[in-house]
């Protein structure tokens, strides 16, 4: 997200609240209440401030993803950010700085997963099609072992959504996988504190149910203009210079016109290929910025989305079907997007695949004929633009936060395992933790809510 | 009905000529009577040690011959076909591919009819479509052979079948198992009939067993007047209190396992632990009973409910302990429809089981426990010629599965 994105008001929680009149009114004073309000969380927390903090890992062969790989290679962190990826040889480590000795392993940045389901959320209910007020991060347990299992995963960033259910099921939220016991411990933020969250949207079959739902497709796609056409009108009035001819706030439209303004993307669920063709027929009317998810057709349409431009985060399954839209699902489906110039990242849909298991998906995509460059940039980099977080997570890169996961050898082989994964310059995932690795492996208790780090405040790991 | 009965000469000729409709409209080689060499930089025969450079000769259907290239005669005439590694067709040890259509819908669900708790007289053959998409799929990734039928999700939902994935002699066991559920999938189907909670089910499974005891009873009755009138179910329930046929209980928690391990041991019953996902916690009782145990899928998800303490080093820990263990791809109510056993197995190798531990669960174990040892599971002369190719390590995910050869034919041999 560029430096430059406008800034939206911030309640005293740094929860979002955009679009109100007069937003941008003591912006400043609010900021400065956010981060005194995060410095308690992070004390209450037990966590250290990474300040001051250098770490060099050493030796390892590193896959930077925006780079070649380098063999024998270092990486130098300071504060939670990367401050020097190179080789060895070239690469001086301060004398202050903690070695990490990784001799032998790999190194890859933190995964990126853009469509994820854990946490226990849930977002709109069945009352209507369209709820773009709801915010998943209202009912998310940060407790839940899914964020662990994740964390041995290799995972470090993840846009958590609603489901599929409804045409607009709610407010996505972009979370980093901190160890910590709130919400707002795990928000990914703008420079201005704001959480970063996106809006979920779906088509096809699923949901299609009883009124007040859409029984067709043409009304599902209708019911969506009717309501950004109403976002177009609200975002007229909202600037009314008469203040008395303002309507009153409109959370439902407040959300759909930040997508109208490109201030939030929409993730759309879309399997077969006139479906994604229907969105694609949306954006052009309505110029919100999407990304489009699953996307077990995409394959047939290749030329399309590389004209559009639009990106896709593609799901990895074992076999097609289990339900119609998907019923021509393809291995190959990464590779083709590759092969058109389609960004393309992958995704968990946990729990339709293991979050563990997100290396898995990119060898599968490298089965299906996907390059291993383009595999791992999948799981990565392309993702991080997709959320627009390109240029803070994604990639090794001085500057970028350091969210790394050490693995014991290729990325794409079956036998290798995450060893550690570190968040902003912490580890929050150790293999050898007897703890972690119940969560790793699975076993008795891992399907327990984890023990809040609140009230050990022991040392963190 | 006999495990043979299904197996007449009308039943084997219709399901060989929709195998050779569907080979021919699928542009496949068939090979009745062709001879095959297939040669591998290894062979994982799953009887003895493996065989690096060896070659594979398949006549009739059969396997002829196997070993080192260099002592192995190789007939003039024979088609070659070479591949990195070459195993024995890949048997998946419990799904329900064939019955649950891959469109999900209405329709294409025969796995399960849940208007009855209690139906062991469902036969699997009557529901399996041989050309359903699933089938070429799992076929496509080295699975010539299934254990599949009815599933999960009633106390007795009917009975399952073996079966190859093409080929002439599809059928190898027209009764293989009787499915039972214990635990939360058996109960509450929101009828009236099923039970309510785990101990109704199980109450109500005893009950069903007595019945068989008594109708096996009256058959016995040197006086023919005083059997009883026949009757399907409990021909069925007696056929497995006889221990003709086992059941196949699944069950996930450790409570559940305790149960069906109490009844087995009540009626002297043979028993098949399925899914089992704590069964790594009752791992001395599992041996000293006996029981074999088809895991559920290693990937099985593990969030909340009854496989929520599921680990990925379950079939590790049970084939150390001494347990039979084979691996399967399940029942999958959403997406994927199906697993692939292969990859089950392969994340299995990356867990504490050698290459060729985590092979066995998904050829010569699965075989044995499922009763069909003498014909498949393994690469030896006699046995049929059912065989996988691939381009690398099996377990690897960027493999290709490059050939499956069924019964000496070629039905697959596009890479995938």
């Amino acid at each position: 997200m560029p430096a430059t994105w406008p800034t939206f008001e911030a309640p005293s929680n740094g929860l979002i609240r955009p679009g109100s009149p007069g937003s941008r009114r003591g912006s400043r004073l609010r900021s400065a209440a956010i981060a005194a309000g995060l410095a308690v969380l992070v004390m209450l927390g037990g966590q250290p401030s990474p300040a001051g903090e250098t770490l060099a890992f050493i030796g390892a062969t590193v896959l930077p993803v925006s780079s070649a790989e380098i063999v024998a290679g270092t990486v130098i962190v300071k504060d939670g950010r990367i401050v020097a990826v190179g080789p060895a040889a070239t690469t001086p480590v301060p004398d202050d700085a903690e070695r990490i000795d990784v001799t032998g392993k790999v190194i890859i940045p933190g995964l990126v997963d853009t469509h994820s389901h854990i946490g226990g959320g849930s977002g709109g209910d069945s009352s209507a099609p369209v709820q773009p007020d709801v915010r998943i991060l209202d009912s998310i347990n940060p407790r839940d072992p899914g964020f662990r299992k994740a964390r041995a995963g290799g995972l470090t960033t993840l846009n958590i959504m609603p489901g599929s259910g409804l045409l607009v099921s709610g407010q996505t939220v972009y979370v980093k996988l901190r160890r910590v016991d709130t919400m707002e411990e795990l928000l990914q933020r703008d420079a201005a504190g704001n959480a970063l969250v996106g809006l979920k949207m779906a088509n096809g079959t699923n949901s299609q149910r009883d009124p007040p739902f859409p029984g067709t497709r043409g009304k599902s796609a209708a019911i969506v203009r009717q309501k950004f056409t109403a976002a177009r009108e609200y975002q007229r009035n909202v600037a009314d210079p008469d203040v008395t001819k303002r309507p009153p706030r409109d959370l439902e439209l407040e959300s759909l016109v930040e997508c109208l303004e490109g201030r939030r993307i929409v993730h759309h669920h879309s399997h077969r290929a006139d479906d994604i063709l229907t969105v694609l027929r949306l954006r052009e009317e309505f110029g919100f910025r999407v990304v489009l998810h699953h996307v077990s057709e995409a394959w047939k349409v290749p030329g399309e989305l590389a004209r559009a431009g639009v990106p896709c985060s593609v799901i990895v399954l074992d076999s097609p079907g289990g339900k119609i839209e998907a019923m021509d699902m393809s291995l190959a489906t990464g590779a083709v997007l590759e092969a058109a110039g389609v960004p393309c990242a992958l995704h968990t849909d946990d729990p339709v695949t293991d979050s563990r298991l997100f290396l898995r998906s990119a060898a599968l995509a490298v089965r299906g004929g996907m390059s291993r460059e383009k595999a791992l940039e999948a799981l990565t980099l392309a993702g991080a633009r997709m959320l627009d977080l390109g240029d803070r997570v994604g990639s090794l890169e001085p500057g970028k936060d350091a969210d790394l996961v050490i693995l014991s050898g290729d990325p794409f082989s079956i036998r290798t395992k995450v060893l550690q994964t570190w968040v902003e310059g912490r580890k929050v995932f150790d293999r050898d933790d007897p703890e972690d690795r119940l969560f790793a492996v699975g076993g008795y208790g891992a399907g327990r809510d984890q023990q809040a780090e609140m009230c050990c405040a022991g040392p963190t790991k | 009905m006999s495990d043979t009965a299904p197996r007449s000469t009308i039943r084997s000729f219709a399901f060989g000529l929709a195998v050779a409709l569907f080979a021919v409209a699928a542009g496949l080689p068939t090979a009745a009577g062709e001879t095959l060499a297939i040669h591998g930089r290894i062979i994982h025969t799953m009887a003895g040690d493996s065989i690096p450079d060896g070659v594979v000769v398949v006549t009739d259907g059969r396997i002829v011959a196997v070993g080192p290239a260099a002592t192995v005669a190789v007939p003039a005439d024979a088609r070659v076909l070479r591949a990195a590694v070459v195993t024995p067709g890949l048997i998946d040890a419990h799904c329900v591919v064939g019955l649950a259509g891959y469109l999900n819908q209405d329709q294409d669900q025969d796995q399960l009819d849940a208007t009855e708790p209690v139906q062991p007289e469902l036969r699997a053959v009557d529901a399996y479509n041989p050309r359903e998409r699933l089938v070429e799929w799992v076929r496509g990734f080295g699975v010539t052979t299934l254990h599949t039928g009815h599933a999960p999700g009633a106390l007795v939902s009917g009975q399952t079948m073996v079966v190859k994935t093409a080929g002439t002699a599809t059928v190898l066991r027209a009764t293989a198992m009787v499915a039972v559920t214990l635990g939360d999938a058996g109960r509450a189907q929101g009828d009236k009939k099923s039970p309510g909670t785990r101990a109704k089910s199980v109450a109500m499974l005893r009950t069903e067993l007595a019945k068989g005891v008594e109708y096996l009873r009256k058959q016995a009755d040197p006086d023919v007047e005083k059997h009883p009138a026949p009757d399907l179910r409990l021909d069925a329930m007696a056929r497995i209190v006889a221990g003709e046929w086992p059941l196949l209980v699944t069950a996930d928690r450790a409570t559940d396992i305790a149960a069906a391990l109490r009844v087995a041991e009540e009626f002297g019953i043979r028993i098949v632990l399925d899914s089992a996902a704590e069964s790594h916690l009752l791992v001395d009782r599992i041996r000293a009973a006996g029981v074999p145990v088809i895991l559920h899928p290693t990937m099985k998800r593990s969030g909340a409910g009854e496989t929520e303490n599921a680990s990925f080093e379950t079939a590790a820990t049970l084939r150390k302990a001494g347990i039979p263990v084979a691996l399967q791809s399940g029942y999958e109510s959403y997406v994927p429809k199906t697993r692939v056993v292969l990859f089950e197995a392969g994340v299995a190798s990356a867990n504490g089981l050698s290459v060729q531990e985590a092979l066995a669960t998904i050829t010569i174990d699965a075989a044995r426990i499922l009763g069909v040892a003498d014909r498949i599971g393994s690469i030896e002369p006699g046995k049929d010629a059912d065989l996988a190719l691939f381009d690398g390590d099996p377990f690897e995910y960027t493999t290709h599965c490059t050939g499956v050869i069924i019964d000496g034919a070629v039905v697959a041999d596009q890479p995938r």
